[in-house]
């Protein structure tokens, strides 16, 4: 009896220790790391300089407004384009656009374009493997129009299937006039 | 040399049958049982080389008369009872008392008794696995043993992630008892499957119903109660090895227990298994991804002296689980996408790899235990135990985070559980208790996404008091009572804008700090949960030896930390899944039933139950959130009055050489306040095993299993609308996710087959055992992975069991 009592006593210390024993710091905040919260389009027309034209940035995933930039394109214009995807949950703010070039044969960069919207884009960049990449383009404004245009980044996609069969990192979809 | 023995025998027996007239000399004293402390009935006592014999009587007394001094060799033997031996040296009357032990095959029992869970106890609605159908399973988890039995489904994600729905309930609803102790695995997740290898199971017990206090008093859908293969007391040596390879996974597990027992009581256990499997296989293609391995050890050491006894073990399961590549989806679109193409997106060649998305679990048992038995009290009992539970999850990612796991949590829990068996009082078995819990929630913070589940202390008290009565041979009641606290003390990070959404800062702003980080508010919400449960039923027995069990149980369950907290992307779903920190205890009151009987080679048993739960936790959609990655349906958790009711059903008819097992089961659950079906209820199903046995042709068996699951008509209706863009034309199109309309009803047919050779002492067991046999390609209501690909097809498994 006298060793079960012992023993009881020493388990309940046992207990009683490692329960308060815990380390009781304060967690510390965790930032998304890989999150994308921005993307930025970047374009430049021919024989002038560089512009911010489309953007979106989306810092708490969806729970307050997004934030958008959207700059119309001009008629009868060829530019060449950019695309930046940042994290500026972190700071200094994490540059993606580094890891998805680095990466280039698991991403691809696909812009949808709205049937009556008179604007074509293609590929200025590709993989090891000769398949697109689309962090950099060529897009030409045609005639005056408007319509939805999409940017879309696939990861561990499928690239030899039109919509490249993926996992969706960003969807972003800007109603766009050509002037 | 032989005649001088003689001689001396001659003369001791004419010394003693003359002393005898001379002497009158007596020995009296009573003859106990060691293990239960009652009187003896019938116990002969002899002394060696006379015919002097004795019986103890009704309490156990005996004397014997007439003798006369000198050394004599008393023996008392007992039909039930190991024999005993004393020598004597008589001088004078003598009192001398016996306290024998049981015979070892009974002992077993009765040792048994008083801690695995003995459905004859109480009113308890339960259904066991023996350890033989549980060794079918050595390849597979506990959730697909415990499917076989009526009224168990699983809830699965994929198949190698299985978790046992009870009448309809699962996850927090079911507590699951290993080698008793409650298992503290982050149950509350879906998709954690319960830490236990089922190789280290003797047997399994599933108890519908809160009736089983001792274990807790939240088990509102149930318990499932574990037990490992225990020592005997006898020398002895004990060995079993199963090797089980598979067809599908291309595979297989190895597992081996040892036992070492000694007739003193020492005893030391050891056990431990290993399981490879790599990409499963649908009928029409390849699930990449679905790989799984597993280490599985047990260790153990004990002294058991029946009248006291002290046990320590410990337990390691280590599991690396892959989970189907194309359930990793970004957004809504890609869900869309899954659902409509019918085949999932990833489709490699076969491959042991095993790479993100993948959990990888560590869970470990430390236990202490030691029981007394208290001379006309009963037996105490005082048990330690601390579990370990480390849970990563991966997730497909990019660059330098692609080898970090995008959750990593670690759950310690301390349990002091003291528990006396009350057995005074003529008729009433009672039993009191009391256990302490303390836990700790630690995720790491260096995963580089927000925690799912945050920070937390909790600090839980139970105490218990049950007992049954026997009123009669026909009659027996039980009654018991238990109250739980629980305290949780959370440090959560949210984001403002979630927290205002929720308008947490006018409800809750003592849970608010001052610290602010970049748009995350450091918040520390703390709740004491106050929660009573009880039981109370009867049996009876009829002259025909038909049974009625009725029971009624009330549980109480505090919300458990995902339903308060979650916060964030569930992938496979593509869905937010948001806590509510205002949510309340849950309270179930359930009516259950069995008759059970048999009528010559029919054997039969009704359950059926009504189950009413107020405050019932439901996890719900209730909006969008457009984010950068596009539309996502949220979740919430809220509370509603809810009712299940069902039937579970067997029956079982023998004739000759065949028998035919059938079980079937049934669950409507509906939610009160909403009048809509609840969701992830089973179907209907029915499995039916015929079996033909041939003991002359070593134990020949062969059994076909069929199994029907109906398809599931009652559910609610969460499919949503969202508008996305058409990835052809550009344009916006409004387009119903249709994530809840069940898929079709199944059928499979399983075979097994084996045959026994036994060389001396060792026994050779050889297994054919051939799931989903005609390749049937199916999905199920209850696999979270439905919307990506078909379940597994035709897995032929060959089995070796070797006993030494």
């Amino acid at each position: 009896m006298k060793t079960i009592k012992l023993l009881s006593l020493s388990l309940l210390a046992t207990l009683l220790f490692s329960a308060c024993s815990d380390d009781d710091e304060a967690p510390q905040v965790i930032n998304e790391e890989e999150e994308i919260t921005t993307l930025n389009v970047y374009l430049t027309p021919d024989n002038d300089t560089e512009s911010l034209t489309f953007s979106f940035t989306d810092l708490d995933g969806g729970v307050s407004e997004p934030t958008i930039v959207n700059n119309g394109l001009q008629a009868n214009t060829s530019y060449t384009g950019r695309i930046e995807f940042l994290n500026e949950n972190e700071s200094p703010v994490e540059n993606i656009t580094d890891e998805v070039i680095a990466e280039a044969e698991e991403h691809q960069v696909f812009f949808i374009t709205e049937t009556g919207l008179d604007v074509t884009i293609d590929y200025l960049d590709f993989d090891d493997n000769d398949d697109p990449l689309g962090v950099e383009f060529r897009l030409v404004a045609e005639s005056v129009s408007s319509g939805n245009l999409t940017f879309i980044l696939i990861h561990e996609g499928n690239k030899s299937t039109p919509e490249a069969d993926g996992e969706t990192d960003i969807e972003v979809t800007f109603d766009v006039t050509v002037e | 040399m032989f005649q001088k023995f003689i001689l001396l025998c001659l003369f001791l027996s004419v010394h003693l049958s003359v002393s005898a007239q001379n002497y009158n000399l007596t020995i009296s004293g009573q003859i106990i049982d060691k293990h239960d402390n009652s009187n003896l009935q019938g116990a002969v006592i002899a002394i060696n080389d006379s015919n002097t014999v004795v019986y103890s009587d009704e309490n156990g007394n005996y004397k014997l008369e007439n003798l006369c001094p000198g050394d004599l060799i008393l023996k008392v033997t007992h039909p039930y009872c190991e024999p005993q031996t004393k020598k004597v040296t008589l001088k004078g009357n003598s009192v001398i008392n016996f306290r024998l032990e049981h015979h070892l095959e009974e002992l077993n029992e009765v040792l048994l008794k008083g801690k695995l869970y003995d459905k004859n106890l109480n009113s308890s609605i339960s259904n066991q696995i023996k350890t033989e159908e549980l060794e079918n399973f050595s390849n597979a988890s506990l959730g697909d043993a415990l499917k076989t039995l009526s009224g168990v489904s699983s809830l699965n994600t994929g198949s190698s992630i299985v978790k046992p729905i009870i009448q309809g309930l699962h996850s927090s609803r079911v507590l699951i008892i290993n080698d008793n102790v409650r298992l503290h695995d982050q149950q509350w997740g879906e998709d954690h499957a319960p830490n236990v290898d089922i190789n280290s199971a003797a047997n399994v017990t599933v108890i519908k119903g809160a009736s089983a206090l001792k274990y807790g008093g939240d088990a509102v859908g149930g318990t499932i109660v574990i037990e490992p293969q225990k020592a005997p007391l006898k020398d002895t040596l004990m060995g079993k090895t199963i090797l089980t390879g598979a067809t599908n996974g291309r595979g297989g597990t190895l597992a081996t227990s040892l036992i070492k027992a000694n007739s003193n009581g020492f005893n030391y256990r050891i056990q431990g298994s290993l399981k490879r499997l790599g990409d499963l296989e649908s009928p029409n293609y390849q699930l990449t991804n679905t790989g799984q391995r597993e280490n599985n050890i047990s260790l153990g050491i004990g002294l058991n002296k029946i009248d006291y006894g002290i046990d320590f073990s410990y337990k390691l399961t280590n599991s690396e689980i892959g989970i189907l590549r194309a359930a990793h989806i970004g957004n809504i679109t890609d869900l869309e996408i899954s659902i409509n193409r019918q085949i999932p997106n990833f489709i490699d060649d076969f491959s042991y790899s095993i790479t993100s998305p993948k959990q990888e679990v560590t869970h470990q048992i430390f236990k202490l235990s030691t029981f007394k038995k208290l001379k006309g009290i009963g037996e105490v009992n005082l048990q330690y135990s601390f579990q370990n539970n480390d849970r990563q999850e991966f997730d497909v990612r990019r660059g330098e985070l692609r080898d970090k796991p995008a959750m990593d949590m670690n759950l310690k829990t301390h349990t002091l559980l003291a528990q006396l068996e009350w057995t005074a009082l003529e008729n009433f078995d009672s039993n009191f208790g009391v256990e302490l819990n303390a836990q700790t929630n630690l995720p790491n913070p260096d995963t580089g996404v927000r925690r799912l589940i945050p920070d937390y202390d909790m600090y839980s008290v139970g105490a218990f008091a049950t007992t049954e009565y026997d009123l009669s041979n026909k009659w027996k009641v039980d009654a018991g009572i238990r109250y739980d606290f629980s305290a949780i003390d959370a440090e959560k990070f949210y984001f403002e804008s979630r927290w205002e959404q929720l308008n947490y800062d006018e409800i809750f702003p003592q849970f608010e700090t001052n610290r602010i980080e970049n748009g995350q508010i450091f918040t520390t919400p703390n709740f004491d949960y106050h929660n009573v449960s009880g039981t109370i039923g009867a049996t009876h027995t009829f002259a025909n030896d038909w049974q009625l069990i009725t029971n009624l149980s009330s549980a109480s369950r505090a919300p458990n930390p995902s339903e308060l907290f979650s916060d964030g992307l569930h992938h496979s779903l593509a869905r937010i899944e948001l806590g509510e920190l205002q949510i309340d205890s849950e309270q179930s009151f359930k009516i259950g039933a069995e008759l059970q009987g048999t009528v010559d080679n029919f054997g039969f048993s009704l359950q059926p139950y009504y189950n009413h739960i107020n405050n019932f936790i439901i996890l719900e959609p209730s909006g969008a959130d457009t984010s950068i990655r596009g539309a996502f349906p949220v979740w919430q958790y809220r509370q509603s009055d809810s009712r299940l009711f069902g039937v579970d059903a067997s029956a079982s008819y023998t004739y000759r050489n065949f028998d035919l097992v059938s079980n079937l089961a049934y669950v409507n659950g509906q939610d009160l306040e909403q009048d809509l079906p609840l969701i992830n209820m089973p179907p209907f199903n029915i499995r039916n095993a015929l079996t033909y046995r041939k003991t002359e042709w070593n134990n020949f068996y062969i059994s076909f299993i069929s199994q029907l699951v109906t398809e599931q008509n009652r559910f609610s209706d969460n499919n949503f609308d969202v508008r996305i863009i058409n990835r052809t034309t550009g344009e916006f199109e409004e387009k119903e996710v249709d994530i809840s309309t069940p898929p079709e009803a199944y059928h499979l047919l399983d075979i097994r087959s084996g045959m026994q050779f036994e060389f001396g002492k060792k026994r050779l067991q050889i297994n054919l055992i051939v799931n989903n046999m005609l390749n049937a390609s199916y999905r199920s209501y209850l696999n979270a992975l439905r919307f990506y690909a078909d379940e597994v097809g035709t897995n032929a498994m060959l089995q070796l069991k070797l006993n030494y």
